[in-house]
């Protein structure tokens, strides 16, 4: 599978990742790279394989449903940027 | 004319009543000062890590098993990627590949009584986000995370319904089963059961799809109804004037009763959805599935099936009784109180939803309790009183003016007279009363006298104040005046 210089900017978008023309060029020869990894990867028959969903053969441990965790809200908000009313303040969501 | 076919899919996201979030101890209690419910998980604060709520896995297996769904032994959270500030991780733990719930069925019931089942693809659970508050605050956006991380179970429909009216009876079968189950309340005003509705229309007798449109967030019975029909216009329309649906997400705007299209991200659906590394996969067993079925309530499907088959009620009385849990149980409770199952179905669905209606109260808020109405009940199976002072006792119940119908009737005096000499007492002074009238039904035919004794019957029970029994004065009357 061949990347290009578009899939890589829309990559880096989808992730906000700001990159310059430069770097952008630059990814489109690594990820191609790993790209052809993948595709030697590919070639092995995996018709009967499950597909691992978690590299630890462990399943998840569930917790009763308890409110254990009350307001620190005073904490959690001195690290933000702006809050009023108790509401975290962002940049405009225009809908 | 081109006969047009609507096609139309669900997905209900019901939010899950459980105590605490998805994945972590924080409150999930509505209503409560923003941001005091958002811990330090819920914010996706660096290091934290996500543990599974025990309940929200049993609500979303007992509603499978309430759909005769599959509930597979292993299913997996997977990470749905997109920014938007009211995500503070910036992605929702969901499910795709592996959901907890497999397909199902749901029986629905349209409006002339007809059934028809409508198949559920999968139905999985996922956290949701905050609320973006988009009043000014000096020109920026106000964030509340409180919501962030309530459990939800998303149901996903197969395009199975095929009118507006389908698709309301499907999401009420629905609002049916999530609070008979107790695993939501239900409230669509407080966004417990959010609906985003896909419509499609083709010519009938086609087999292919046509396109869809996805109208996002309708939140309550009436708009699902306004949003489709809308919608199903506007595509006709379109493709008449040749034109063509585009695949899109629309609004509905329930203030011009119409949907509108969203602006488009070109990346709007990239999701990029891999398997949560914080969560491993989650196992249940058939003794856990087992053991949430025996803790299942009876459903509303079984109990309409109990309440005509047993209880020998009408299709029709015992579809209105099941439909929602709290009337099932006061309508059992009633019956419990009188022992007889029509009367208590005469009486809830009469007097009772009519007063109901008339204050626009839930049956959980009547100021008549179930055992008050099951004794006045009991009362008018024992002749203590006419089927008409039962009504004044009803309305003084309702009024809160004693405990019990048997204290009403005491104090207003309102026992049936049987007693055939004081009834003829009465009589006899009616007679005495209205020579006028006796003479004009004495010259009477037979036809005519039926409809003229009414008013006799109407004097004598003035006369008793409503206590005297109405097939009694009927019968002396007739006597008395048909003597002479």
């Amino acid at each position: 599978m061949a990347i290009e210089h578009a899939d890589v900017l829309r990559a880096a978008h989808l992730a906000r990742v700001g990159l310059s023309e430069d770097e952008a060029t630059g990814y489109v020869d690594d990820l191609s790279r790993i790209l052809k990894m993948v595709d030697q990867l590919q070639a092995v028959d995996t018709q009967d394989i499950i597909p691992l969903a978690h590299p630890l053969d462990a399943t998840q441990r569930l917790r009763p449903d308890e409110v254990t965790e009350h307001s620190q809200r005073e904490r959690f908000q001195a690290c933000a940027p702006a809050v009023t009313d108790g509401l975290y303040l962002v940049p405009r969501v225009v809908e | 004319m081109m006969q047009w076919e609507t096609v139309i899919g669900l997905e209900v996201h019901v939010q899950l009543a459980t105590q605490s979030k998805i994945f972590s101890g924080a409150s999930t209690a509505f209503g409560a000062e923003p941001n005091t419910q958002a811990c330090a998980v819920d914010l996706g604060m660096p290091g934290v890590l996500p543990v599974l709520n025990e309940n929200a896995v049993a609500m979303a297996v007992k509603f499978g098993l309430a759909v005769d769904a599959e509930i597979p032994e292993t299913s997996l959270f997977e990470r749905k990627n997109y920014f938007y500030p009211d995500l503070p991780k910036g992605y929702q733990t969901s499910q795709m590949a592996q959901p907890i719930v497999g397909p199902g069925k749901v029986e629905i019931t349209l409006d002339d009584g007809s059934t028809r089942s409508v198949r559920i693809h999968h139905a999985h659970l996922e956290e949701d986000a905050g609320k973006s508050l988009h009043e000014d605050y000096h020109g920026m956006t106000g964030i509340d995370l409180n919501r962030a991380g309530t459990p939800l179970l998303e149901i996903v429909s197969e395009p199975d319904m095929r009118s507006a009216k389908e698709a309301v009876a499907y999401i009420k079968a629905l609002h049916a089963i999530v609070t008979y189950l107790g695993i939501s309340d239900g409230n669509m005003a407080e966004g417990s059961m959010r609906c985003d509705v896909n419509v499609s229309v083709r010519p009938k007798g086609q087999a292919a799809f046509g396109t869809r449109a996805e109208i996002k967030n309708v939140n309550s019975f009436r708009f699902v109804e306004k949003a489709i029909a809308f919608e199903v216009e506007r595509q006709i329309e379109l493709i008449e004037d040749g034109g063509q649906v585009v695949q899109e997400t629309r609004l509905f705007d329930p203030e011009r009763d119409e949907t509108r299209g969203m602006r488009t991200k070109e990346e709007a659906n990239d999701y990029r959805y891999f398997p949560c590394p914080d969560l491993l996969p989650v196992t249940l067993d058939g003794a856990y599935v087992d053991h949430q079925r025996a803790l299942m309530p009876e459903l509303p499907s079984e109990k309409r099936h109990r309440f005509e088959n047993q209880l020998g009620l009408s299709a029709y009385d015992a579809g209105v009784l099941a439909s929602s849990r709290a009337m099932a149980e006061y309508f059992e409770a009633v019956k419990d109180v009188c022992g007889d199952a029509k009367q208590a179905a005469n009486w809830v669905q009469g007097e009772l939803s009519a007063n109901l209606n008339r204050e626009n109260l839930e049956i959980g808020d009547s100021p008549v309790t179930a055992e008050q109405l099951g004794g006045l009940i009991q009362r008018v199976m024992d002749d203590t009183i006419s089927g008409k002072a039962a009504k004044q006792v009803f309305q003084a119940l309702w009024d809160g003016e004693a405990d019990s119908a048997d204290a009403i009737i005491e104090a207003r005096g309102l026992k049936q007279v049987t007693d055939t000499g004081a009834i003829e007492g009465m009589i006899d002074q009616v007679i005495a009363d209205s020579p006028v009238q006796v003479a004009q039904y004495r010259e009477a035919d037979e036809a005519k006298r039926g409809k003229m004794i009414g008013y006799f019957v109407g004097q004598v029970m003035k006369a008793s104040r409503g206590t005297a029994n109405p097939q009694q004065v009927n019968s002396l009357l007739k006597q008395k005046l048909d003597q002479a």
